[in-house]
């Protein structure tokens, strides 16, 4: 019905409307991404991405910020996935069996987290961790601030996922009298594995974009980190520095915001790549 | 039920998890409340909400022209995405050939990506010096506006397009039999019906304009003040807690931590607006 060629003059005014909003918004994506990779490319080279930063930025490459970025992503990552692929092993239980008043719970607790600003995180990252934990502003600061902000995400990812695992395996588990930690690691795991790991991708993602949470938790230095406890900058502080405080940073911070964009494409693209191959899997047995 | 060890570790283990991310969430709230109190009691609400001024240095921290900007920020950018978002919601759904609706599905996926840093290198690029060109100094309300109303954009059309595909699946054959025509049945049944939906996105858009941080330090100016027109330039909750977070302690991180609370308790009234509506479900005429 929808695809019948309607003449009516209100369908055609919906129509161009419509279409020209649609426009509108390509045309917007189009020139913030050419914008970015016009002034960015200038500055762009091998040897950006290798080089130390000089003159605050200025000058020379971003290898330390990637460095202190990849460290605050790490202890991130570290924590908060096992604790969400718990919380989501958990829920599944739940859901499986009975309408449990725990499950309700705990999914208000993360609503509420996911509803939460990042700089709100970020405020309470910097009194907890670098303060009253006296961990200073330092990567492991950041990391642990990035993983409470990422947990409602990676919870509901990691349940999503664990939901799509067939219940005839399951019960086919269960008729064979297999034990839990069996059923997770032979059954559950293997068919959900290309969906845990697209979801840990999207958090990833998330992760690596975040500024707020992490201006004074990581810190701000541009040194090459050496320990866990050193203070280092991540890649989008490191833009929003370059854009904001220092004069004449601009080529630079554009150039390190197409670093960045080109990381969570690919990172994106793997994610949904996963997640389609293991939806024709999971819905073709 | 089964008494093998790694089976009880492995319940104990999701169980510990479970404790961990609710203790986080009243964590975070008591931290907040606790650390707020001190601000909220030396210098009680009159003053707080009275000050028109925020200036940490002479000690006053009046709170009303940072939500004013928030809010004027938020309105603003809501203005400007929820239509353009429900339009590329019906051209996703409705107009465009199946090509081109799943190419533009892609590029709204990717625009939902982009950090809010590098929308706001955009905005302090382009969008500023586009403004001061029409009245300086081009860092302005305006100007925040735009770059969250870019940000926002895909949320509303995802959410919008969703809710609008399910309504024309189920009230396809409907129309079909009443013989109606396009237009008539995407703006009696479909818009109408989709309501709850396309405001669920609207809601979530509100949450994460009104919490942005990063683009609206970097294109607002961030001069405290309640604006004034469309060009002033302004300071919001969230962009204030960002400029002096470092800086703080005493009394003034305590009020920033009250700030933080104030964000919390307008997103947290917002959220639980829809919830009202579904409660007596009017305005279903199917």
């Amino acid at each position: 019905m929808l695809d019948q060629v309607s003449r009516s003059v209100p369908d055609r005014l919906m129509k161009i409307a419509s279409t020209l909003a649609a426009l509108l918004v390509l045309l917007v994506f189009l020139h913030l991404t050419t914008g970015l990779l016009m002034s960015g490319l200038e500055r762009l080279s091998w040897s950006f991405i290798r080089l130390e930063p000089l003159h605050s930025g200025r000058q020379g490459g971003i290898s330390f910020v990637l460095m202190a970025t990849g460290a605050v992503l790490a202890i991130c990552l570290l924590i908060s996935v096992p604790v969400s692929f718990g919380c989501a092993l958990w829920i599944q239980d739940r859901s499986r069996s009975q309408v449990s008043r725990g499950r309700k719970w705990l999914q208000r607790c993360l609503d509420l987290l996911a509803g939460l600003p990042s700089i709100v995180f970020g405020l309470f990252g910097m009194t907890l961790f670098c303060h009253q934990l006296r961990m200073g502003y330092s990567i492991l600061a950041g990391g642990l601030t990035l993983a409470c902000m990422i947990l409602p995400l990676q919870v509901r990812l990691a349940s999503d996922a664990l939901e799509r695992v067939p219940d005839e395996y399951l019960r086919g588990a269960a008729a064979l009298g297999l034990s839990r930690v069996r059923t997770l690691w032979h059954i559950v795991l293997p068919t959900a594995l290309p969906g845990l790991m697209a979801g840990l991708l999207l958090s990833l993602g998330r992760a690596a974009s975040e500024t707020a949470a992490l201006l004074f938790t990581s810190g701000y230095v541009t040194r090459r980190p050496t320990s866990l406890l050193d203070s280092g900058r991540t890649l989008p502080v490191h833009i929003y520095d370059l854009a904001m405080n220092i004069p004449g940073g601009e080529a630079s911070a554009s150039a390190s915001a197409v670093v960045l964009m080109a990381c969570l494409l690919v990172i994106n693209v793997a994610a949904m790549h996963l997640a389609g191959r293991w939806r024709q899997t999971v819905s073709g047995e | 039920m089964s008494l093998w060890l790694p089976d009880r570790w492995l319940t104990t283990g999701s169980r510990i998890c479970v404790v961990i991310a609710s203790g986080l969430a009243i964590l975070m709230i008591g931290f907040i409340l606790i650390e707020a109190l001190p601000a909220l009691r030396q210098s009680g609400l009159s003053r707080l909400v009275g000050d028109a001024a925020w200036l940490a240095s002479a000690g006053r921290f009046g709170v009303t022209p940072l939500l004013a900007a928030s809010l004027a920020v938020t309105a603003g950018a809501l203005v400007i995405a929820v239509p353009l978002g429900v339009l590329s919601a019906l051209f996703l759904e409705v107009y465009a050939p199946a090509m081109i609706a799943t190419g533009y599905h892609r590029m709204l996926e990717l625009l939902a990506g982009v950090p809010s840093v590098v929308t706001g290198l955009w905005g302090l690029s382009e969008v500023v010096p586009w403004i001061n060109r029409m009245q300086p100094p081009g860092q302005s309300l305006l100007a925040g506006c735009m770059v969250l109303a870019l940000m926002i954009l895909p949320v509303i059309a995802l959410t919008s397009a969703m809710a609008v595909r399910r309504v024309i699946y189920e009230q396809r054959a409907t129309a079909l039999a009443l013989g109606m025509r396009r237009d008539t049945f995407l703006v009696r049944i479909v818009l109408p019906l989709a309501r709850r939906g396309i405001l669920s996105g609207v809601v979530l858009a509100f949450v994460r304009a009104i919490g942005e941080t990063m683009a609206v330090v970097m294109v607002c100016g961030n001069t405290v003040q309640i604006p004034s027109s469309l060009f002033s330039p302004v300071r919001t909750l969230t962009a204030n807690i960002a400029l002096e977070m470092g800086e703080a302690s005493g009394f003034h991180r305590s009020a920033l931590f009250l700030t933080a609370l104030l964000l919390m308790v307008v997103i947290a009234a917002t959220l639980l607006m829809p919830e009202d509506q579904s409660a007596s479900p009017g305005g279903r005429h199917a």
